[in-house]
């Protein structure tokens, strides 16, 4: 209500101002509508930290994108093993980054370069892929909760309950061995299936509060069922939350899917992945063999997700300047 | 008070019903047959496999052994677990040890690391030290459990080594009982990559909550009374201030008590993450649940605690 009185207010000055003078600088000294999209937008685009990180973001898709460029020019396939002393030791073991393979050789000969690469796809769609399912399941689940409540709200109450009360990894792996054959579909499902309860009971609790505004019972009035009230009058306003969401989830879907690689419950061999590349480079580090086995899956990773976590606090901000909670449930 | 500590142990109860019907769902979803099977051995006859079947209780219908799984458990038995034989309480109470140690030692490394830093920051809010400890945190946030801990075998264990220094080792567990000093050389390296991750979190939770206290009015009353600003940060700011981080520390602790299955078993340590991963591969059901249990009710515990410690953080808290 006083939104509408404010907007009214800053509308009336911009058709009649006091001192308008009629010259052309105070015509396009007008006032114009902003959305809080655009708002949001044009403060994200004064966070210099945030704007570096989305160019990383961009380079990596765009790596990802590439990868087979990268097979190309090294002349080295993604799955090729490659024998002799140049790719792997007399001992058969991994051999360090060289004039010939840039970022080294992992434990069967294949080149870390075009696998890190490589990688980068898979991190990415699934890291998107899981995190836009957590997204639509938990808004969904958020909305029908909040809205209709009750013994609605009591049922889905209770599992977000269990839901968010059981171990994350150890159900994890339990679902992936039930559900036996692993591919990309299986490992976002997985992924989803625990991240959806926080943000169902976060959107839950906004829309507890937007039921009650008067356009709503406006809304209904009129006649409007309630699923239009829903997805047209309510599903708006949890959009910006919405987003905020979306990208503090995403290296957290990220980090997820290396670490099931990591446990050997991930996507599978021969596919390159970050994780499962850390997770062969294990037997080689206490014994110091190969550094960089670890170092280039990891490092790729940790730019990864620090890219994503920068500008998903740089997008919370722009959302909603005061807030400061990263990490805060 | 005592109702309400009545009616939260009621819902953690159901709460943990609801998980171990999980269990025994996702258990007979998957083939239980498999288990009889590699319990048989490999030329097993199929007679071999259906009296395993049956003597394990697998060929009764679901509802009937999750009945027979909740009489054992009132009387406070777990079952045996499939391959040893040993009963499942046994192996809780040889590994639950190993990750609390892990667990409370870390937890107590993040929340002094974490909540000293973050206060510094929120006292020294847009300085030099402010900028560059808010970006450790946001690195070490973003740094998977898996990578930091391998990369700390390396460089402390591996390099460390090599040049004639043999602080840490890299795996295994000593029991604190049998060497106090050994216990904690063992467990050094996991502590830090558990820890310096959560530690990341705790440091940007308590800069946050320190410069919303910070700027309440009834801390420029303190102010104004002349106190100290050491005595208005530490007594007047932080004590209301750690209503969040209570929340976040309850959770995490928590969490970890049910197995940090990632740092366990990178760093080999028998803890309940440990064998949790085993059991799963093994499909070892009674020792799976029991683990559950266990981690299930670390989390139901820790949720009541921290709404009870609300109430002697903050005076306007009321528990109902």
């Amino acid at each position: 209500m006083t939104q509408g009185v404010g907007d009214a207010l800053v509308a009336g000055r911009a058709e009649a101002p006091p001192e308008f003078d009629g010259s052309v600088a105070a015509a396009s000294r007008q006032i114009v509508g902003r959305s809080p999209f655009y708002l949001a937008f044009s403060r994200l685009r004064r966070d210099r930290a945030a704007i570096i990180s989305f160019w990383v973001i961009v380079a990596i898709v765009l790596i990802a994108i590439i990868a087979p460029v990268f097979a190309t020019i090294t002349g080295h396939g993604v799955n090729h093993q490659y024998r002799g002393v140049e790719a792997l030791s007399p001992a058969g073991q991994p051999h360090a980054p060289s004039s010939k393979f840039w970022f080294g050789t992992d434990d069967q000969g294949r080149d870390i370069l075009v696998r890190v690469a490589y990688g980068a796809r898979i991190s990415l769609i699934i890291g998107i892929g899981a995190t836009a399912i957590t997204i639509i399941v938990g808004v969904l689940v958020g909305l029908i909760a909040g809205y209709f409540g009750g013994i609605v709200d009591t049922i889905i109450a209770r599992i977000v309950d269990v839901v968010l009360s059981i171990p994350y990894l150890l159900f994890a792996i339990a679902l992936v061995s039930v559900l036996g054959h692993i591919n990309l579909w299986v490992v976002m499902i997985v992924i989803a299936a625990f991240g959806w309860a926080s943000v169902g009971r976060i959107i839950r609790g906004q829309v507890l509060s937007i039921r009650e505004r008067e356009y709503i019972e406006a809304a209904r009035s009129l006649g409007a069922g309630d699923w239009r009230i829903i997805f047209h009058d309510i599903l708006p306003n949890v959009i910006a939350p919405a987003i905020v969401f979306s990208t503090l989830l995403l290296p957290v879907s990220i980090v997820a899917e290396a670490a099931l690689s990591f446990l050997g419950v991930g996507v599978q061999p021969p596919t390159a992945d970050w994780g499962q590349m850390i997770s062969a480079s294990q037997q080689y580090i206490d014994s110091g063999v190969a550094w960089w086995y670890l170092f280039f899956p990891g490092i790729a990773l940790v730019i990864t997700t620090l890219a994503f976590n920068i500008l998903g606090d740089g997008v919370r901000d722009a959302f909603d300047p005061r807030s400061d909670r990263l990490f805060a449930k | 008070m005592l109702r309400f500590l009545v009616r939260r142990i009621f819902q953690g109860a159901i709460v943990m019903l609801l998980v171990t019907i999980a269990v025994f769902y996702l258990f007979f979803h998957g083939s239980p047959e498999a288990v009889a099977r590699r319990l048989a051995g490999r030329q097993a006859t199929q007679e071999l496999v259906d009296r395993i079947y049956h003597n394990l209780g697998l060929d009764q219908p679901f509802w009937v052994q999750y009945w027979h799984f909740l009489e054992r458990l009132v009387r406070g038995d777990l079952g045996t677990d499939y391959y040893n034989g040993v009963p499942v309480t046994t192996v809780l109470k040889e590994s639950v040890p190993v990750t609390a140690s892990l667990a409370l030692g870390a937890a107590v490394i993040w929340l002094i690391l974490g909540v000293s830093s973050g206060v510094y920051s929120s006292v020294r809010a847009r300085s030099l030290t402010d900028r560059a400890f808010t970006g450790i945190a946001l690195f070490f946030y973003s740094i998977p459990v898996f990578v930091l801990g391998l990369a700390l075998i390396y460089v402390f264990f591996y390099e460390l080594t090599t040049h004639g220094v043999h602080w840490f080792p890299a795996t295994g567990y000593v029991g604190i009982t049998e060497s106090p000093y050994r216990w904690f050389q063992h467990l050094v390296l996991p502590w830090l990559s558990l820890a310096l991750i959560s530690a990341a979190v705790y440091t940007r939770l308590s800069r946050t909550s320190m410069l919303e206290v910070l700027g309440e009015d009834y801390v420029r009353t303190a102010r104004a009374k002349g106190l100290s600003e050491r005595r208005v940060v530490l007594r007047h700011g932080l004590r209301s201030a750690l209503t969040p981080i209570v929340t976040q520390f309850g959770i995490d602790v928590a969490v970890a008590l049910g197995g940090a299955i990632l740092t366990e078993n990178i760093f080999g340590l028998p803890g309940l993450g440990w064998e949790s991963l085993h059991a799963i591969n093994n499909q070892d059901l009674p020792l799976i649940v029991g683990i559950v249990i266990v981690a299930a009710a670390a989390v139901v515990v820790a949720n009541i605690l921290v709404d009870m410690l609300y109430a002697v953080l903050d005076p306007r808290v009321r528990l109902h």
